[in-house]
């Protein structure tokens, strides 16, 4: 035979809670309406950066597919040549695939990438209807050409060989015009 | 790679050449005067180096295999090797031999060798870029793994590095980036040791030595591709594989190579199904650590546009071919064989054992006739008989280490260096090593023969039978005492000389081996693709081996001898044979090309089992796609009788071997082949044990004078170069571009009479046709040029109508006019 308050109080006592949350500050978030900053260093969607002068820094390494636990990268590199130049230096990604499929957005690419042209924004928004739509190309994942870049291929503006942009020491045309990450 | 394969029990020293020391505390005995380094191998002490090699003579140039040695002084006690007062020398383990007693630190137990290993591989370091991202060798590289085991993890180096212009081409193919070389002076030594083209050295001094090529002459070699193998770093790198993969991305098969009879081991690297690249791969019976170029960048054919990809069939009523369903095409060639009674088949010279087989089977089960030559080339019924009586179903015979043990080696009708490049390695090799002289009955000392030391007795193409007669009274020769022969293909065009050869090998006890110019022939033979010949060498003509056969198939075998290759064309132009089946056969490979095409397009019905759209498919009334070789498995038989199995590479594919395509036409002509498979086919041809009967005779065909060239002509001597035209070598540029000139050799006095120079532009002419080629100097006769069966464009069966010993004209192409390019 039940106690009494087992018959009365326990039923109702759950509702203590509900009264009690209601008072309090509403931690849902309106997404996708409402839609919040991500920390700084969230791991989202790849970007494939630029040099000032639009052209490409990866050079088709394939750092980044080697690290990858998920083989989710894949890349052919190819040359440049003095006709059709994507990247300062001999060596340019022709392909470059990231399958969203696979991709467990650890970030072991981007610290693999010896030119920093692999990095991260903060994009989550990664949902398709179907497959091919998820692997994304070399086009999808380049970063915008920001004012001062050119499409390449075109000739290096900004030094006259690979040395000088890696070492840093090429001719900023416009001192506004920072590199398109972050 | 690096590593000696331990050699034969046959080869052991005797118990009292082995010398005893200790590595690393352990105590090892190694035959006398092997390096520090092998020994070390032995007990599984890895030094790490870079300019040791083991089938290259040792240099000491990278200095990276430092270790402390020890040795006991005459009153026995250990004296440590000592540098300036007090300081310990590390010494080269790679040049160094083992003496008895010896005592070796490496960098495992020795500080002093680890320092100094360390101290070696930072000073290598000083002027490499450290690009690996961009550099080919990135992820195989032997001084970025070395680097990491024996180096230091951080660099002192503060200064900027000694730079170079980005890569320059040694050659079409071979690209050097001199930034990267550690100067450990690998590819000389191969160009000059092995390959006898020393067309690469080092040259400059001090922080600017660097390898270097002579300025007007590209780097020029039939085997230069070994060096971009062999090199420990990333300077030398492919044009064809720049950039392609890297080592993660490849799936490595062993295979062997399809462009020779010498029967190379490979090593194919494949990327997504597709073939990226060919290594060499380590085969000490065979080919050693080396391959041809052609083994080694001849793989793009299979990848051309014009591969067949689905079975097609001539349209009845437009007269053009059309796709087809397997089926379909299976029905419709088997109701055309039938109706066309009786069958000629045309294998060629590329087809793997167990395919050559099904041919050899299905000619005379499903087709009912002999009917059946391999033979895609000049040849003669000379050839069919000593092929039958010496070559055929005979197993291993003369091999590469047998050459390597001869006194003396005979080289008839055979260009080694362009025609069976792994025979060629191995030759200079014995040559090198001074034990074994090398003969060549040949027109003139060509760059192959001068590379082997060997002797030239020259001999006018047609005239060679008395050069060969002579051999046997050759005293300075001595094929007696433990000679070889080697007789190439070309022979079968020179009447009686094949015959002479038999009696030469009778005569003189020396074994004989048939070296062929394809990896297919040797295989066909021995599988029955001959008309006189049944699988296992089994003669035709003998009852018994009929019953034997008949045994094996459940059927019985047609008694009536068969025609070769132009009889079975000849039959089909004139409407004897009312149908052909035809593989991989190039028709401007055969004696009359414009015969061959003629005959194919006038044959009643064809059947083509091609892997690329030919001049065959062009008249075939079925035209069936089959798989390359990296896209199946089976076997070549190399020159040496040895069998060569390999594994289909590419798994993906679903391409079918000829095989599979011949059990289904025999399956629609009612008379199955029993196997559909490669596997099958190899189980039933493994029953046909070695025949043990009679054997055909040898041929005896006397020696026909040669015609002299006619007044104002030259006879033509000439041979296949091996960097040439063939459809098996489309599709890369930088190995076209990396072969030699097409050259028409001529005398001196005839360069003189025609008033030419060396490199001037000279037309040859029949009354067939004409081709224009560049001129060089040779010691021909006056009466003889020499000129590449196909190169550069040129084919001379097709464009001339000429073959070896026939009579060409020749004139000089004024400077003034263009001189006719043909396109490659």
């Amino acid at each position: 035979m039940p106690t009494l308050k087992e018959q009365f109080w326990d039923p109702v006592a759950g509702f203590g809670v509900t009264f009690r949350t209601m008072f309090r500050k509403v931690v849902t978030e309106q997404y996708p309406k409402e839609k919040k900053p991500t920390a700084p260093r969230f791991h989202g969607r790849h970007q494939l950066n630029r040099w000032p002068d639009g052209l490409e820094k990866c050079i088709g390494c394939e750092l980044c597919a080697w690290a990858c636990p998920a083989d989710a990268i894949y890349v052919e590199g190819a040359s440049n040549t003095e006709d059709a130049r994507f990247s300062p230096g001999e060596r340019y990604g022709r392909v470059y695939q990231i399958n969203y499929l696979r991709c467990i957005l650890c970030g072991l690419c981007i610290e693999a990438c010896p030119t920093r042209a692999l990095t991260m924004t903060n994009e989550y928004e990664l949902a398709d209807a179907t497959r091919e739509d998820l692997i994304y190309e070399k086009q999808d994942l380049l970063a915008p050409l920001l004012p001062g870049m050119e499409q390449p291929p075109h000739p290096m503006r900004l030094g006259n060989d690979d040395g000088d942009y890696y070492r840093g020491t090429f001719r900023r045309q416009d001192d506004e015009t920072g590199e398109a990450t972050q | 790679m690096t590593v000696t394969p331990s050699k034969a029990g046959s080869n052991a020293p005797a118990p009292q050449d082995l010398v005893t020391l200790t590595i690393d505390g352990i105590e090892t005995s190694v035959p006398k005067g092997t390096l520090v380094i092998r020994a070390a191998e032995q007990i599984g002490v890895q030094i790490p180096r870079f300019c040791d090699h083991p089938l290259l003579a040792p240099v000491g140039a990278c200095r990276q295999c430092l270790v402390e040695v020890a040795m006991p002084g005459p009153d026995g006690e250990l004296r440590t090797m000592m540098g300036p007062p007090g300081r310990v020398k590390p010494q080269a383990s790679c040049t160094l031999p083992v003496a008895e007693g010896m005592q070796v630190k490496t960098q495992l137990t020795s500080p002093i060798a680890d320092k100094a290993q360390q101290g070696v591989m930072e000073q290598l370091l000083i002027n490499h870029p450290l690009d690996c991202p961009v550099c080919d060798k990135g992820g195989e590289c032997p001084l970025q793994n070395q680097a990491m085991t024996n180096g230091r993890g951080e660099s002192r180096f503060q200064e900027v590095k000694r730079t170079f212009p980005k890569p320059i081409n040694i050659s079409a193919q071979v690209l050097l980036d001199r930034e990267r070389c550690v100067l450990c002076a690998r590819c000389t030594r191969f160009s000059e040791q092995v390959a006898g083209d020393p067309f690469i050295a080092l040259v400059e001094r001090g922080a600017l030595q660097q390898v270097g090529i002579y300025e007007k002459e590209p780097y020029r070699s039939n085997f230069s591709g070994n060096v971009i193998q062999i090199c420990p770093v990333g300077a030398l790198t492919s044009a064809d594989y720049r950039f392609r993969a890297r080592p993660f991305d490849l799936v490595s098969t062993p295979s062997v190579a399809e462009h020779d009879s010498g029967g190379a081991a490979i090593r194919v690297d494949h990327r997504r199904g597709k073939v990226v690249r060919r290594l060499a791969w380590n085969d000490p019976e065979v080919n050693e650590e080396w391959i041809t170029d052609k083994d080694r960048f001849a793989f793009h054919y299979a990848n051309r546009p014009d591969r067949l990809t689905h079975p097609q069939v001539r349209d009845g009523e437009t007269g053009e071919l059309r796709p087809a369903s397997w089926p379909e095409a299976f029905a419709v060639a088997a109701r055309g064989l039938r109706a066309a009674g009786r069958v000629g088949v045309l294998t060629g010279g590329r087809l793997t054992r167990e395919d050559a087989y099904g041919y050899a089977k299905f000619a005379r089960v499903a087709l009912g006739t002999n009917d059946i030559d391999f033979r895609s080339r000049p040849a003669s019924a000379e050839e069919e008989q000593f092929l039958a009586s010496r070559v055929a179903g005979r197993g291993l015979g003369v091999t590469y280490t047998d050459l390597e043990r001869a006194n003396a080696v005979v080289l008839l009708g055979l260009e080694p260096e362009e025609e069976a490049g792994t025979l060629f390695l191995r030759l200079r090799k014995a040559y090198r090593a001074g034990g074994t002289r090398i003969f060549a009955v040949a027109p003139f000392t060509s760059n192959g023969l001068r590379k082997l030391g060997a002797t030239v007795v020259k001999a006018a193409p047609g005239e060679e039978v008395p050069a060969i007669e002579q051999l046997a009274h050759d005293g300075e020769l001595a094929l007696d005492g433990g000679g070889v022969i080697l007789v190439g293909e070309r022979l079968a065009t020179v009447p009686g000389a094949l015959s002479a050869v038999a009696v030469l090998a009778s005569q003189t006890g020396a074994r004989l081996a048939w070296v062929p110019r394809r990896a297919g022939d040797r295989g066909a033979l021995d599988a029955g693709c001959l008309g006189s010949v049944l699988p296992g060498g089994r003669p035709l003509a003998d009852a018994g081996a009929r019953v034997d056969v008949g045994a094996v198939w459940g059927s019985t075998v047609p008694t009536v001898p068969g025609r070769d290759t132009d009889g079975i064309l000849a039959a089909a132009a004139a409407g004897e044979l009312g149908g052909l089946v035809v593989a991989g056969v190039d028709l401007d490979d055969l004696a009359d090309p414009t015969a061959a095409r003629a005959a194919v397009a006038s044959a009643g019905f064809v059947v083509s089992l091609e892997l690329r759209a030919s001049a065959v498919t062009e008249h075939a009334d079925v035209v069936f796609p089959v798989a390359p070789v990296a896209e199946k498995p089976g076997s070549f038989v190399s020159w040496e009788g040895r069998v060569r199995p390999f594994e289909k590479v590419l798994e993906g594919s679903n391409a079918v071997p000829d095989v599979r395509v011949l059990a289904g036409i025999a399956d629609e002509l009612g008379t199955p082949l029993g196997f559909q498979t490669i596997e099958a086919a190899a189980a039933e041809l493994d029953e046909f044990a070695s025949w043990d009967g009679e054997r055909a005779a040898d041929p005896t065909v006397a020696a026909s004078p040669a015609a002299p060239a006619p007044a104002g002509s030259h006879r033509l001597a000439t041979w296949k170069t091996m960097i040439g035209d063939g459809p098996m070598q489309d599709g890369d540029p930088a190995y076209h571009a990396s072969g030699p000139t097409p050259t028409v050799l001529v005398s001196a006095a005839t360069l003189e009479s025609l008033g030419a120079a060396v490199g001037d532009q000279v037309e040859l002419s029949t009354d067939t046709g004409t081709a224009v080629l560049a001129v060089g100097v040779a010691d021909l006769a006056d009466d003889v040029v020499w000129a590449p069966t196909s190169s550069g464009g040129v084919n001379l069966g097709r464009d001339l109508g000429a073959g070896a010993g026939s009579a060409v004209r020749l004139s000089l192409v004024p400077a003034a006019a263009p001189a006719v390019q043909e396109a490659m």
